[in-house]
Protein backbone atom coordinates (compact mmCIF):
# COMPACT_ATOMS: atom_id res chain seq x y z
CA UNK A 1 0.00 0.00 0.00
CA UNK A 2 1.23 3.44 -0.88
CA UNK A 3 0.28 6.02 1.81
CA UNK A 4 -0.70 9.42 0.46
CA UNK A 5 0.79 12.43 2.25
CA UNK A 6 -0.51 15.96 2.65
CA UNK A 7 0.82 18.40 0.11
CA UNK A 8 3.22 20.77 1.82
CA UNK A 9 4.37 24.31 1.20
CA UNK A 10 7.89 25.66 1.03
CA UNK A 11 7.75 27.95 4.04
CA UNK A 12 5.67 29.41 6.85
CA UNK A 13 5.51 32.96 8.13
CA UNK A 14 3.90 34.98 10.89
CA UNK A 15 1.01 37.01 9.49
CA UNK A 16 0.15 39.00 12.63
CA UNK A 17 0.60 39.26 16.37
CA UNK A 18 -1.82 40.18 19.14
CA UNK A 19 -1.45 40.70 22.87
CA UNK A 20 -3.54 41.10 26.00
CA UNK A 21 -2.57 42.22 29.49
CA UNK A 22 -4.89 42.57 32.48
CA UNK A 23 -5.82 46.12 33.47
CA UNK A 24 -4.57 46.00 37.06
CA UNK A 25 -1.04 47.37 37.54
CA UNK A 26 0.79 46.16 40.66
CA UNK A 27 3.84 48.18 41.67
CA UNK A 28 6.83 46.94 43.65
CA UNK A 29 5.78 49.08 46.60
CA UNK A 30 2.47 47.22 46.78
CA UNK A 31 4.37 43.93 47.23
CA UNK A 32 7.27 45.15 49.31
CA UNK A 33 5.65 45.21 52.71
CA UNK A 34 3.92 41.81 52.72
CA UNK A 35 6.95 40.10 51.18
CA UNK A 36 9.72 41.90 53.06
CA UNK A 37 11.52 43.41 50.10
CA UNK A 38 11.96 46.81 48.48
CA UNK A 39 11.29 48.61 45.21
CA UNK A 40 14.99 49.30 44.87
CA UNK A 41 16.03 45.65 45.26
CA UNK A 42 13.48 44.43 42.76
CA UNK A 43 14.39 47.08 40.15
CA UNK A 44 18.09 46.48 40.57
CA UNK A 45 18.22 42.68 40.76
CA UNK A 46 15.30 41.63 38.58
CA UNK A 47 14.53 44.75 36.55
CA UNK A 48 10.80 44.85 37.23
CA UNK A 49 9.09 48.15 38.08
CA UNK A 50 5.50 46.92 37.83
CA UNK A 51 3.52 43.98 36.52
CA UNK A 52 -0.06 43.31 35.39
CA UNK A 53 -2.13 40.94 37.49
CA UNK A 54 -5.37 39.33 36.35
CA UNK A 55 -8.57 39.61 38.37
CA UNK A 56 -9.77 36.59 40.36
CA UNK A 57 -12.33 35.71 37.70
CA UNK A 58 -10.12 36.36 34.70
CA UNK A 59 -8.90 33.00 33.39
CA UNK A 60 -6.05 31.82 31.18
CA UNK A 61 -8.68 31.04 28.52
CA UNK A 62 -10.08 34.60 28.78
CA UNK A 63 -6.66 36.11 28.24
CA UNK A 64 -5.78 33.63 25.47
CA UNK A 65 -9.02 34.41 23.64
CA UNK A 66 -8.43 38.16 23.98
CA UNK A 67 -4.89 37.96 22.57
CA UNK A 68 -5.90 35.43 19.91
CA UNK A 69 -8.81 37.60 18.84
CA UNK A 70 -6.51 40.57 18.32
CA UNK A 71 -4.00 38.54 16.31
CA UNK A 72 -6.81 37.15 14.18
CA UNK A 73 -8.26 40.62 13.54
CA UNK A 74 -4.83 41.98 12.61
CA UNK A 75 -4.22 39.07 10.22
CA UNK A 76 -7.18 40.00 8.05
CA UNK A 77 -8.30 36.36 8.04
CA UNK A 78 -11.67 35.16 9.23
CA UNK A 79 -12.15 32.76 12.15
CA UNK A 80 -13.10 29.99 9.75
CA UNK A 81 -9.68 30.19 8.09
CA UNK A 82 -7.91 28.90 11.20
CA UNK A 83 -7.59 25.12 11.16
CA UNK A 84 -5.34 24.60 14.18
CA UNK A 85 -5.10 26.32 17.58
CA UNK A 86 -2.13 25.74 19.88
CA UNK A 87 -2.19 27.25 23.37
CA UNK A 88 0.99 27.16 25.38
CA UNK A 89 0.39 27.41 29.10
CA UNK A 90 1.88 26.01 32.29
CA UNK A 91 -0.60 27.77 34.56
CA UNK A 92 -4.09 26.69 33.36
CA UNK A 93 -7.08 26.58 35.69
CA UNK A 94 -7.82 23.05 34.53
CA UNK A 95 -5.65 20.25 33.22
CA UNK A 96 -8.79 18.98 31.50
CA UNK A 97 -10.24 20.20 29.18
CA UNK A 98 -7.44 21.87 27.25
CA UNK A 99 -7.62 25.64 26.87
CA UNK A 100 -7.16 25.65 23.08
CA UNK A 101 -10.56 24.15 22.17
CA UNK A 102 -12.37 26.69 24.37
CA UNK A 103 -10.42 29.54 22.79
CA UNK A 104 -11.27 28.29 19.29
CA UNK A 105 -14.99 28.14 20.06
CA UNK A 106 -15.00 31.56 21.74
CA UNK A 107 -13.36 33.07 18.68
CA UNK A 108 -16.06 31.57 16.45
CA UNK A 109 -13.84 29.11 14.64
CA UNK A 110 -15.34 26.09 12.94
CA UNK A 111 -13.89 23.18 14.88
CA UNK A 112 -10.15 23.47 14.20
CA UNK A 113 -7.60 21.04 15.63
CA UNK A 114 -6.78 22.26 19.14
CA UNK A 115 -4.30 21.33 21.81
CA UNK A 116 -2.36 22.81 24.72
CA UNK A 117 1.35 22.40 25.14
CA UNK A 118 3.49 22.80 28.23
CA UNK A 119 7.15 23.61 27.77
CA UNK A 120 7.23 26.08 30.66
CA UNK A 121 8.27 29.59 29.70
CA UNK A 122 9.54 28.25 26.34
CA UNK A 123 6.08 27.21 25.19
CA UNK A 124 5.45 29.98 22.66
CA UNK A 125 8.60 29.14 20.67
CA UNK A 126 7.70 25.44 20.76
CA UNK A 127 4.20 26.29 19.53
CA UNK A 128 5.58 28.50 16.78
CA UNK A 129 7.86 25.68 15.62
CA UNK A 130 4.99 23.18 15.66
CA UNK A 131 2.77 25.63 13.75
CA UNK A 132 5.44 26.31 11.16
CA UNK A 133 6.03 22.61 10.64
CA UNK A 134 2.29 21.88 10.35
CA UNK A 135 1.93 24.56 7.67
CA UNK A 136 5.01 23.38 5.82
CA UNK A 137 3.89 19.76 5.96
CA UNK A 138 0.47 20.78 4.68
CA UNK A 139 -1.56 19.40 7.60
CA UNK A 140 -2.74 22.93 8.45
CA UNK A 141 -2.93 26.14 6.47
CA UNK A 142 -3.47 28.79 9.14
CA UNK A 143 -2.53 28.23 12.78
CA UNK A 144 -3.23 30.38 15.83
CA UNK A 145 -0.44 30.05 18.40
CA UNK A 146 -1.04 31.56 21.85
CA UNK A 147 1.12 31.82 24.96
CA UNK A 148 -1.22 32.49 27.90
CA UNK A 149 -0.31 32.48 31.56
CA UNK A 150 -1.67 33.37 34.97
CA UNK A 151 1.31 32.69 37.26
CA UNK A 152 -0.35 34.86 39.93
CA UNK A 153 -2.64 31.98 40.88
CA UNK A 154 0.31 29.69 41.67
CA UNK A 155 2.37 32.10 43.74
CA UNK A 156 2.91 32.54 47.45
CA UNK A 157 2.54 36.31 47.77
CA UNK A 158 4.63 36.32 50.94
CA UNK A 159 7.64 34.61 49.27
CA UNK A 160 9.86 37.49 48.21
CA UNK A 161 12.12 35.42 45.98
CA UNK A 162 9.24 34.45 43.67
CA UNK A 163 6.29 36.85 43.99
CA UNK A 164 8.22 39.88 42.77
CA UNK A 165 9.07 38.27 39.42
CA UNK A 166 5.87 37.33 37.65
CA UNK A 167 3.03 38.95 35.75
CA UNK A 168 -0.05 37.66 33.91
CA UNK A 169 -0.92 38.02 30.24
CA UNK A 170 -1.20 36.43 26.81
CA UNK A 171 0.38 36.90 23.40
CA UNK A 172 -0.59 35.32 20.09
CA UNK A 173 0.51 34.88 16.49
CA UNK A 174 -1.27 33.77 13.33
CA UNK A 175 0.98 31.54 11.22
CA UNK A 176 0.33 30.80 7.56
CA UNK A 177 2.07 29.72 4.37
CA UNK A 178 4.42 31.87 2.33
CA UNK A 179 2.28 32.37 -0.73
CA UNK A 180 4.28 34.59 -3.05
CA UNK A 181 6.73 32.67 -5.19
CA UNK A 182 10.33 33.46 -4.41
CA UNK A 183 9.59 34.91 -0.96
CA UNK A 184 11.76 33.58 1.84
CA UNK A 185 10.14 31.73 4.75
CA UNK A 186 9.40 33.91 7.77
CA UNK A 187 10.09 31.35 10.48
CA UNK A 188 13.57 29.83 10.63
CA UNK A 189 14.48 26.36 11.86
CA UNK A 190 13.99 25.95 15.61
CA UNK A 191 16.95 24.95 17.75
CA UNK A 192 15.51 23.34 20.85
CA UNK A 193 16.46 21.09 23.72
CA UNK A 194 15.90 20.16 27.34
CA UNK A 195 17.63 19.00 30.51
CA UNK A 196 15.43 16.91 32.75
CA UNK A 197 18.20 16.57 35.32
CA UNK A 198 17.27 20.16 36.29
CA UNK A 199 13.53 19.41 36.49
CA UNK A 200 13.30 20.43 40.15
CA UNK A 201 14.97 23.83 39.57
CA UNK A 202 11.70 25.45 38.40
CA UNK A 203 8.52 23.72 39.48
CA UNK A 204 5.01 23.63 40.87
CA UNK A 205 5.58 20.35 42.67
CA UNK A 206 2.01 19.17 43.15
CA UNK A 207 -1.55 20.49 43.05
CA UNK A 208 -1.29 21.94 46.54
CA UNK A 209 2.09 23.63 46.07
CA UNK A 210 3.10 27.11 45.08
CA UNK A 211 5.62 27.89 42.38
CA UNK A 212 9.19 27.34 43.58
CA UNK A 213 12.61 27.63 42.03
CA UNK A 214 16.32 27.50 42.69
CA UNK A 215 16.78 30.99 41.31
CA UNK A 216 20.54 31.08 41.50
CA UNK A 217 20.99 27.78 39.68
CA UNK A 218 18.61 29.00 36.98
CA UNK A 219 20.46 32.31 36.75
CA UNK A 220 23.82 30.55 36.40
CA UNK A 221 22.48 28.09 33.84
CA UNK A 222 20.72 30.76 31.75
CA UNK A 223 23.72 33.07 31.56
CA UNK A 224 26.22 30.35 30.58
CA UNK A 225 24.34 27.81 28.42
CA UNK A 226 21.93 29.82 26.27
CA UNK A 227 23.96 32.19 24.11
CA UNK A 228 25.41 29.35 21.99
CA UNK A 229 21.85 28.09 21.42
CA UNK A 230 20.83 31.56 20.22
CA UNK A 231 23.80 31.69 17.86
CA UNK A 232 23.00 28.24 16.54
CA UNK A 233 19.48 29.41 15.63
CA UNK A 234 21.01 32.26 13.60
CA UNK A 235 23.33 29.82 11.89
CA UNK A 236 20.47 27.43 11.14
CA UNK A 237 18.54 30.29 9.51
CA UNK A 238 21.58 31.53 7.59
CA UNK A 239 21.42 34.91 9.31
CA UNK A 240 24.48 36.65 10.69
CA UNK A 241 23.80 38.01 14.22
CA UNK A 242 24.95 41.38 12.85
CA UNK A 243 21.88 41.42 10.58
CA UNK A 244 19.41 41.05 13.45
CA UNK A 245 17.11 44.03 13.97
CA UNK A 246 15.97 42.76 17.35
CA UNK A 247 16.68 40.16 20.01
CA UNK A 248 13.63 39.05 21.96
CA UNK A 249 14.60 36.66 24.75
CA UNK A 250 12.19 35.32 27.35
CA UNK A 251 11.66 38.10 29.89
CA UNK A 252 12.85 36.24 32.99
CA UNK A 253 15.17 38.73 34.64
CA UNK A 254 16.70 41.90 33.15
CA UNK A 255 20.19 40.89 34.24
CA UNK A 256 19.86 37.55 32.47
CA UNK A 257 18.61 39.35 29.35
CA UNK A 258 21.52 41.80 29.37
CA UNK A 259 24.10 39.10 30.03
CA UNK A 260 22.93 36.96 27.10
CA UNK A 261 22.50 39.97 24.79
CA UNK A 262 26.12 40.93 25.38
CA UNK A 263 27.31 37.50 24.29
CA UNK A 264 25.46 37.07 21.00
CA UNK A 265 27.35 39.77 19.05
CA UNK A 266 24.33 41.47 17.55
CA UNK A 267 25.25 45.19 17.76
CA UNK A 268 22.33 46.39 15.64
CA UNK A 269 19.73 44.40 17.54
CA UNK A 270 17.30 46.20 19.80
CA UNK A 271 16.91 44.07 22.91
CA UNK A 272 13.45 43.46 24.38
CA UNK A 273 13.05 44.73 27.95
CA UNK A 274 9.30 44.43 28.42
CA UNK A 275 9.93 42.75 31.78
CA UNK A 276 10.23 46.26 33.27
CA UNK A 277 6.49 46.98 33.12
CA UNK A 278 5.11 43.48 32.56
CA UNK A 279 7.13 41.21 34.83
CA UNK A 280 7.94 37.67 33.74
CA UNK A 281 4.79 36.52 31.95
CA UNK A 282 6.21 33.04 31.28
CA UNK A 283 5.32 31.76 27.81
CA UNK A 284 3.46 34.99 27.01
CA UNK A 285 6.56 37.13 27.40
CA UNK A 286 8.01 36.78 23.89
CA UNK A 287 4.83 37.48 21.88
CA UNK A 288 3.89 40.32 24.27
CA UNK A 289 7.32 41.89 23.76
CA UNK A 290 6.98 41.56 19.99
CA UNK A 291 3.55 43.21 20.02
CA UNK A 292 4.89 46.14 22.06
CA UNK A 293 8.06 46.62 20.02
CA UNK A 294 6.23 46.43 16.67
CA UNK A 295 3.60 48.80 18.07
CA UNK A 296 6.26 51.37 18.96
CA UNK A 297 7.84 51.04 15.52
CA UNK A 298 11.03 49.50 16.90
CA UNK A 299 10.77 46.48 14.62
CA UNK A 300 9.80 47.08 11.01
CA UNK A 301 8.07 44.67 8.69
CA UNK A 302 10.46 42.12 7.19
CA UNK A 303 13.15 42.66 9.83
CA UNK A 304 15.00 39.62 11.21
CA UNK A 305 14.29 38.98 14.89
CA UNK A 306 15.93 36.36 17.09
CA UNK A 307 13.69 34.67 19.68
CA UNK A 308 15.16 32.77 22.63
CA UNK A 309 12.97 31.03 25.20
CA UNK A 310 13.88 29.04 28.32
CA UNK A 311 12.35 27.91 31.56
CA UNK A 312 10.75 25.03 33.43
CA UNK A 313 11.56 21.56 32.21
CA UNK A 314 14.23 22.67 31.79
CA UNK A 315 13.28 23.35 28.18
CA UNK A 316 14.66 25.90 25.75
CA UNK A 317 14.16 26.94 22.12
CA UNK A 318 15.41 29.58 19.71
CA UNK A 319 14.48 30.61 16.19
CA UNK A 320 14.84 33.55 13.84
CA UNK A 321 11.64 35.06 12.46
CA UNK A 322 10.90 37.90 10.10
CA UNK A 323 8.46 40.44 11.48
CA UNK A 324 5.06 40.63 9.78
CA UNK B 1 47.82 30.93 28.99
CA UNK B 2 48.62 31.18 32.68
CA UNK B 3 47.82 34.33 34.62
CA UNK B 4 49.86 35.69 37.48
CA UNK B 5 48.27 36.18 40.87
CA UNK B 6 48.15 39.96 40.29
CA UNK B 7 46.47 39.51 36.93
CA UNK B 8 43.78 37.34 38.49
CA UNK B 9 43.19 39.85 41.32
CA UNK B 10 42.91 42.62 38.72
CA UNK B 11 40.55 40.48 36.63
CA UNK B 12 38.28 39.85 39.60
CA UNK B 13 38.41 43.54 40.53
CA UNK B 14 37.18 44.46 37.06
CA UNK B 15 34.35 41.97 37.30
CA UNK B 16 33.25 43.20 40.73
CA UNK B 17 33.37 46.80 39.53
CA UNK B 18 31.28 46.01 36.48
CA UNK B 19 28.67 43.92 38.28
CA UNK B 20 28.41 45.56 41.69
CA UNK B 21 29.74 49.06 41.02
CA UNK B 22 32.43 48.70 43.67
CA UNK B 23 35.75 50.29 42.55
CA UNK B 24 38.25 47.61 41.49
CA UNK B 25 40.87 49.19 43.77
CA UNK B 26 38.83 48.07 46.79
CA UNK B 27 38.85 44.45 45.68
CA UNK B 28 41.97 43.29 47.50
CA UNK B 29 42.80 39.64 48.39
CA UNK B 30 41.90 39.77 52.10
CA UNK B 31 38.42 41.22 51.51
CA UNK B 32 35.38 39.11 52.37
CA UNK B 33 32.67 39.33 49.72
CA UNK B 34 29.71 39.35 52.07
CA UNK B 35 31.03 41.22 55.11
CA UNK B 36 33.44 43.70 53.48
CA UNK B 37 32.05 44.20 49.98
CA UNK B 38 28.37 43.51 50.82
CA UNK B 39 27.91 41.14 47.89
CA UNK B 40 25.11 38.61 48.45
CA UNK B 41 24.82 35.05 47.10
CA UNK B 42 23.08 36.21 43.94
CA UNK B 43 25.88 38.71 43.26
CA UNK B 44 28.37 35.87 43.67
CA UNK B 45 26.59 33.88 40.96
CA UNK B 46 26.95 36.84 38.59
CA UNK B 47 30.62 37.11 39.48
CA UNK B 48 31.09 33.37 38.77
CA UNK B 49 29.44 33.76 35.36
CA UNK B 50 31.69 36.72 34.51
CA UNK B 51 34.74 34.77 35.73
CA UNK B 52 33.83 32.03 33.28
CA UNK B 53 33.45 34.55 30.44
CA UNK B 54 36.53 36.67 31.20
CA UNK B 55 38.95 34.28 32.89
CA UNK B 56 37.81 31.01 31.34
CA UNK B 57 37.26 29.24 34.64
CA UNK B 58 33.90 27.68 35.56
CA UNK B 59 33.06 27.84 39.26
CA UNK B 60 30.24 25.42 40.18
CA UNK B 61 27.53 26.77 42.54
CA UNK B 62 28.47 24.23 45.26
CA UNK B 63 32.06 25.50 45.28
CA UNK B 64 31.03 29.13 45.07
CA UNK B 65 29.41 29.01 48.50
CA UNK B 66 32.80 28.15 50.06
CA UNK B 67 34.72 30.99 48.41
CA UNK B 68 34.33 33.70 51.05
CA UNK B 69 37.28 35.94 50.27
CA UNK B 70 38.80 37.45 47.14
CA UNK B 71 41.91 35.33 47.82
CA UNK B 72 39.80 32.14 47.82
CA UNK B 73 38.49 32.98 44.33
CA UNK B 74 42.00 33.84 43.16
CA UNK B 75 43.26 30.47 44.41
CA UNK B 76 40.37 28.64 42.76
CA UNK B 77 41.05 30.33 39.42
CA UNK B 78 44.79 29.65 39.67
CA UNK B 79 44.35 25.98 40.58
CA UNK B 80 41.81 25.50 37.80
CA UNK B 81 44.30 27.04 35.39
CA UNK B 82 46.98 24.55 36.49
CA UNK B 83 44.82 21.46 36.25
CA UNK B 84 43.24 22.49 32.92
C1 LIG C 1 14.80 34.94 41.70
C2 LIG C 1 16.02 35.69 42.15
C3 LIG C 1 15.77 37.16 42.10
C4 LIG C 1 16.32 35.31 43.59
O1 LIG C 1 15.80 34.06 43.84
P1 LIG C 1 16.65 32.92 44.59
O2 LIG C 1 18.03 33.00 44.15
O3 LIG C 1 15.92 31.65 44.45
O4 LIG C 1 16.43 33.43 46.06
P2 LIG C 1 17.25 33.15 47.33
O5 LIG C 1 16.22 33.02 48.37
O6 LIG C 1 18.25 32.09 47.18
O7 LIG C 1 17.93 34.57 47.49
C5 LIG C 1 19.16 34.95 46.97
C6 LIG C 1 19.61 36.21 47.66
O8 LIG C 1 18.76 37.29 47.28
C7 LIG C 1 18.02 37.79 48.39
N1 LIG C 1 16.65 38.06 47.92
C8 LIG C 1 15.89 37.24 47.16
N2 LIG C 1 14.73 37.85 46.87
C9 LIG C 1 14.78 39.06 47.45
C10 LIG C 1 13.89 40.17 47.48
N3 LIG C 1 12.71 40.16 46.83
N4 LIG C 1 14.27 41.26 48.15
C11 LIG C 1 15.46 41.32 48.79
N5 LIG C 1 16.34 40.33 48.79
C12 LIG C 1 16.01 39.20 48.12
C13 LIG C 1 18.10 36.72 49.42
O9 LIG C 1 18.02 37.23 50.72
C14 LIG C 1 19.47 36.11 49.15
O10 LIG C 1 20.48 36.89 49.71
P3 LIG C 1 21.65 36.26 50.63
O11 LIG C 1 22.72 35.80 49.72
O12 LIG C 1 22.10 37.40 51.42
O13 LIG C 1 21.01 35.16 51.39
C15 LIG C 1 17.21 35.39 41.23
O14 LIG C 1 17.87 34.22 41.61
C16 LIG C 1 16.81 35.24 39.80
O15 LIG C 1 16.28 36.15 39.19
N6 LIG C 1 17.06 34.07 39.18
C17 LIG C 1 16.61 33.76 37.86
C18 LIG C 1 15.31 33.07 37.98
C19 LIG C 1 14.47 33.13 36.76
O16 LIG C 1 14.71 33.89 35.87
N7 LIG C 1 13.44 32.29 36.75
C20 LIG C 1 12.50 32.23 35.73
C21 LIG C 1 12.95 31.29 34.69
S1 LIG C 1 11.71 31.09 33.51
Amino acid sequence: MQMRLAEGTAGARIIAFGGYQPARVVTNDELAQAAGTSDEWIRHRIGVVSRRIAGPDETVADMAAAAGGKALAASGLSAADIDLVIVSTSTPETMMPCTAATVATRLGMSGPGAFDLNAGCSGFCYGLAAASDAVRAGTSRHVLVVGAEKPSQWIDWTDRSTCVIFGDGAGAAVVGPVTEVGTAPGIGPVVWGSDGSMADKIAIKDRRSFFSQDGQAVFHWATTVLHPIAKKACEAAGIDPGELAAFVPHQANLRIIESIAKKIDAPQARVATEIVYSGNTSSASIPLALVAMIGRGEISSGAAVLLLAFGAGICYAAQVITAP
Amino acid sequence: MTMTEQEIVAGIGEIVEEICGIPASQVTPEKKFLEDLEIDSLGMVEIAVAAQDNLGVAIPDEQLRNLETVQAVVDFVRNAGVSA
